[in-house]
Formats: C-alpha cells, structure tokens, sequence
C-alpha cells in the first residue's frame, strides 16, 4: 500500500494533518502488522492527509525505561523528539498504548510536546464526524464480543470508553468481562516482561486473562494494543479455543466493517 | 474519689501525649530521611482529593458493602471522639458528664448516636474479625501477614469491640444509677440511652456501690484504652487513620502511566549528545558526587514513598488486583510496602542508638528480591486499588532503576532487548530498514 513519509511530504512543501506513530510491534511483528494495514486503509478511506516516519522512527524506549534503563530511554527519546520536532509534528496518532503513554506523557518535559492520540479514540472522532461509515449488516453485527482494556490506555490514561464507544458502531453484543475498565486485568507484557521469561509461578498471566476472556462466550476478543493482542492469542491457543475465539484490534474490526 | 482521679488522670494523660508525639516526630524524621520531591501546587486539586478519598473514602466504595462496615468503624471512631473529649475534661476537672449540664436534651441526641456507633463498630468489627479468620478472605490468608502483621490486624479489632464494650456497659451502669438516684449520679439526670439499657437486666442484682465500681472501672479502661492505642497506632499498621489524610493531599495527580524522570540521566544524555550544553568542570577539579542511579536504600527513594509505606494499612487490596501475585509470582505490592517500612524502621533504629546512621551492611533489597521486582508489569492494578494512595509501582521502578543501571543486573533476555534497542532502534533484531516493510504487502 502507497503511504507517505514525513521526509516526502517535506520534499513537496507540504505538512501532513497527523503523523501516524506505527511502533516497532506494528512495524515488524507479522501479526501487528496486520493492525498497522487496517488502520493505514481506514485513514485512506476517511481521506485524512497523514504520514510515517518509515526509517526515521525508532524505538520509544518504553520497555528499556519500564526494566529499568534510564540511560537507553533518554537517548531513544533524545533521538525521536530531535526527528519529531524537526519534521515540526504537532499531532501524532498511534496504534500502541505503550507509544501513546510515553509520547503523550513522558517526551513533553523532555522537549517532545505534541498532541498525542490513541487510534481508538481517533477511531470514534472519524465515526463521530461521519468521516466513515459502518456497513448496515457487517460481519459482526450482533456477534458476541468482549472487550479486553490494555493497562496503558486504561488506569495508564483513562480511556475507557472510546475503545467501547467504536465497538458499539459495529452493533454487536457487547460482552465485559468481570475484571473490566479499573478493575481489567493485565494481558501479561507490560513493563518489559513481553521481552523475557515470566518468573517463576502457579499460571501464565495471559493465561489467566484468556480463560477469563474465553469464558464470556465471545466469539471476538477485541483488543486495543499489539502487545495484548499477542498475549491473547497466545492464551486462547492455551485454551484450545483458535477455532472459534479470534483475538482482533479495534482497528482490524472497524476496517472489515466500513460502508 | 473524683480528687484521686483528678491526680491520677492528668499525668497519665500528659505522659501519654508526650509519648505520641516523641513517636510521631521519628516518623516524620524517617519519612524525611528520603529524597526531597516536588509535591507543591494544586492545592485546590489535593484539598478535593483530601476529602474525597481521605474523609470520603472514596476507593473503599470499589467495594460498597465492606466500604460501609469501614465507614461505620471510622466514623464512630471519630464521633465518638467527641465523647472521649467529655471524658478527658471530665478527668481533668474532675467532674461527671460535665456537657450535659449545658448541652441538656441535645446532650441525650449525642450519647444516644455515639451508642448507635458504638454498636455499629462492635459489629463491624466482629464481622471483619471473621472474614480475617473464619471466611479466611484470600488476601488475609497471604503469607505477606505471617506473624506480627496478622496479630497487630486483630489486636486492633479486638481492642475496638472491648473499646465499645466498656462505653456501652459504662453508660449502663451510669444510668441505672440514676434511677436509684445515687450520689452524685442523682444529679445529672440523663435518662436511659438507646442501647445501653439494655443492659439492665444483667446489672439490676448488682449493689448501687458495685455499680459505681463498675461505672468508674469503665471509664477508666475506656480512656486508657484509648490513650494506650493512641500509642500503639505508630508501631501499627493502624497509623493510616492518622496519615490516610496527607497522603490523600499529596496524591499523585499525574496520569497513572507516566514515570518519574531522571533529570541526571536526561542531563548525561543531552551533554553527550551535544558536548557545548555541558557545564564547564570545576576549576579546582573537584566533581560533585555521582548520583545513585534509581534506589538501593530507603534514602534513595522519595519522602513521598517513605510516606507510602507508613500510610499503608496492609489491606491487601493491591496484591488481590496485581496479576503477577494472581498467578502465583513471589511479587506483592503490599510487601513491597512492608518491607520498605521494616527497612525504614531499621534505619530509624539505628539513628536512634549511633547519633547518625551507621552503615548496617544492609540494604532495602536484603527485604525486597530480585525476583519480585522482576515479576512487575507495571500495569498500575495496584496504584488504582489502593484506598490510601499508595505506589507500590514507583518503588519497584526505582528499585529497578538501580538493578540494571548501577548493578547491570539484568535476565540475559533484557541484556538482547537493550542491545536490539541500541542497535536497530527496536526491541527486536529487525533492521531498522525494514520498518516500513509493512506498507509493502497488502
């Protein structure tokens, strides 16, 4: 698919409305991936002027601050907020809540102030605004599907309700689980054990979380961050349930969905 | 007799203050034994979140029935106060329910509300002493609370229902005294309140003399009891009733998912990154003392967590939520916060033998493992549930910080994600070439 960088839009003269943030999950993990294309073609077929940074995007430093490596951290963010302020991004769009948190809440005392925006919550401003439209009868239309809150998006930032709010769109039934919103439970990769081995216990927390997920009879376990969805995936496997449970980003439900 | 009491009660009284706040100045030296953070500004922020969250108790209504046990228990803590400050004057002046004198039919509302508490608190606290060691409720069966902290749990408990016991019995014989019209009772004609005449019955054989006894036995291990607790709130996990309040007023008023920053480190990154920002070096060659990346000790944390870790009231609330200790990891955040205030009380300990601390060959993480700081996902479950603003997270981060910073003591998996990271700017060994490769299928 044809996408613009910021370096191409600056070679014509002209600024882009957003730059989309892809995240080093939504750039090289297959599955992510897959998330990254489905919200590339929504903004396509909303006609929103947007860009990537391609190449020049690097790595937040997220799970290196979160395990502890303060020193990598600030180099990863000296080097983006150097290329960010550059390019003179004012607005920044993301698929990943580990990317959201940090751009939106750690750069600005470092000198990276932008407007940051979760791709959920950017979802539901282009449904609010009529910018796209959800088939009559999609392919989730009164399917059962239970939304799983990322820690980072959730007590991280609390965003509770887009998430919800674009899953409504889809008029499907709409099932919580019992530990939901404050009280959800993490997926298990947070804080850079996505990145090693979990210590040592009695269960996997994503499979404790994938139980519970399977057990609301769901046939989708729609899911807002990269590093859930893998978590997820890897928990209804566990469970013997990829047959009929599928584990799909907001932005995977909502491009198979539009008019 | 209300002479001896006289001369008894004010120093018992005043040793018993002067104890208190011997203890609550340690405290507070402890807690300023940390690193000076900046909590000032949005005062109008922090006054709401006092009373929502320290007086209204805002995050115990996650669970609304148990919320409104402990605010049965709380406020009749309180109010009753009120009682108790009749009872001190009382014992100062020597005189007997001196406030009804002047308070009259008002004076009957109170005593009769402060029963309605007293047996709401009595209740309260025999159900909770129940869900601690009959439901055996998972988070009070934890190993966190092995020993002393499950104890202290119950003495605290136990203490409240002999507490309310001995108001309630103390008002009983008061006012069937005052029916028979006996000495001095005679003269303060209340009446009989809502409950304690219930009590009649079981004191109707007694002697008017035995009843005096009793009355003044009462009153008398009411007000010790309560002065005796009053100074055992410090050595307790109970001392959250006191500083649930300021540890409201400086909660944290930042996005749960946002981290502390280290402008040392940020410093380090930018001089190195661009040599002519540094600070010309010291003339005389002397350098300042390099700063201990993240925290080993109490004294590399911030008051602020030092604060934390004497609010906590051990509930168990964070560890219930925190999934790591769901599936079993050695992690819980409520230990994490013990085992700081045990650490922090150590070095209190010490201070007040040498003088000054003297190096222990200790440090917190002789209290913390590695293993549970490594288990944390840093999902915040612990800092939302915390009814007293505690977090435990930024702790472990801390203590995480001077893991991999000053010890690199890092599993060999996060030793690849640093490298990946500084090599190929991704956590993974892709080349940063291929970032975009996504755009090419599809």
């Amino acid at each position: 698919m044809q996408v613009t960088t910021m370096a191409e839009w600056a070679a014509r003269g002209e600024t882009p409305e957003i730059l989309f943030w892809v995240g080093c999950s939504g750039s090289y993990d297959q599955r992510a991936q897959k998330i990254t294309r489905a919200f590339a073609t929504i903004l396509d077929k909303a006609g929103v002027r947007y860009a990537i940074l391609g190449k020049e995007e690097a790595c937040t430093g997220d799970p290196a601050r979160r395990a502890g490596n303060e020193f990598l951290f600030q180099m990863m963010a000296y080097q983006n907020i150097q290329t960010l302020n550059n390019y003179g991004v004012k607005k920044i769009v993301t698929a990943c809540p580990h990317c959201f948190n940090i751009l939106g809440n750690e750069y600005p005392e470092l000198g990276g102030r932008y407007e940051v925006i979760h791709h959920t919550t950017f979802l539901q401003q282009l449904i609010d605004e009529g910018k796209i439209r959800i088939k009559e009868s999609g392919p989730f239309k009164g399917k059962r599907i239970t939304y799983h809150d990322s820690c980072y998006l959730g007590r991280g930032n609390d965003i509770y309700e887009a998430p919800r709010k674009v899953l409504e769109a889809l008029d499907a039934e709409l099932v919580e689980m019992k530990r939901c919103r404050s009280k959800g439970l993490c997926c298990g990769a947070g804080g850079a054990q996505m990145f090693k081995e979990e210590e040592k216990g009695t269960t996997r927390i994503n499979f404790e979380r994938s139980h519970e997920a399977v057990g609301t009879g769901a046939g989708v376990i729609a899911a807002a961050c990269p590093f859930c969805n893998t978590m997820l995936t890897d928990g209804v496997k566990q469970e013997e349930k990829e047959e009929t449970v599928k584990v799909m980003d907001i932005a995977e439900l909502i491009a198979s969905s539009i008019a | 007799m209300l002479l001896f009491q006289q001369i008894v009660f004010i120093p018992v009284l005043v040793l018993a203050i002067y104890l208190f706040v011997r203890k609550i100045r340690r405290v507070r030296r402890n807690i300023l034994l940390g690193k000076d953070e900046d909590y000032s500004g949005d005062s109008g922020r922090r006054w709401k979140n006092l009373l929502l969250l320290a007086f209204g108790q805002k995050k115990m209504f996650r669970n609304p029935l148990v919320a409104v046990m402990h605010f049965v228990i709380y406020a009749g803590f309180i109010i009753i106060n009120i009682e108790v400050l009749e009872i001190m004057v009382d014992g100062i002046l020597g005189t007997h329910r001196l406030f009804s004198g002047f308070l009259g039919p008002v004076y009957i509302g109170l005593i009769d509300g402060f029963e309605v508490l007293a047996v709401g608190v009595f209740l309260a606290c025999v159900i909770f002493l129940s869900r601690r060691n009959i439901v055996k409720l998972r988070r009070f069966i934890s190993h966190d609370l092995d020993g002393w902290p499950r104890s202290d749990a119950n003495y605290i408990l136990l203490t409240e229902i002999v507490l309310m016991t001995l108001f309630l019995t103390m008002n009983a014989a008061d006012t069937l005294l005052q029916s028979r019209g006996y000495g001095h009772y005679g003269l303060h004609l209340t009446g009989d309140f809502l409950f304690s005449h219930w009590l009649h019955p079981l004191l109707n054989g007694w002697s008017s003399a035995a009843l005096v006894v009793l009355e003044r036995v009462c009153w008398w291990l009411h007000i010790l009891g309560i002065l005796a607790f009053l100074n055992y709130l410090p050595y307790s996990k109970h001392l959250h009733i006191l500083l649930a309040f300021p540890n409201a007023y400086y909660a944290r008023l930042q996005p749960e998912g946002k981290l502390r920053n280290m402008p040392a480190v940020q410093n380090e990154v930018l001089y190195a990154m661009q040599p002519e920002t540094a600070p010309p070096a010291p003339a005389d060659g002397s350098a300042a003392p390099p700063p201990r990346f993240g925290a080993k000790d109490v004294f590399d944390l911030s008051w602020r967590n030092l604060l934390d870790a004497y609010s906590c009231t051990e509930c168990g609330r964070c560890s219930a939520a925190c999934p790591a200790n769901l599936t079993g990891k050695v992690l819980s955040p409520r230990k994490i916060m013990m085992s700081t205030r045990d650490r922090l009380e150590e070095v209190g300990r010490n201070i007040d033998a040498n003088g000054k601390f003297t190096d222990d060959g200790k440090t917190l993480l002789d209290y913390i493992s590695v293993e549970e700081l490594r288990a944390c996902t840093s999902c915040n479950a612990c800092v939302e549930e915390c009814p007293v603003s505690i977090s435990p997270l930024e702790i472990i981060v801390e203590m995480r910080r001077a893991l991999i910073m000053e010890d690199s003591n890092a599993p060999q998996e996060w030793n690849a994600l640093f490298s990946n990271i500084e090599n190929n700017f991704a956590p993974w060994k892709f080349s940063p070439d291929d970032r975009d490769g996504w755009t090419a299928e599809g």
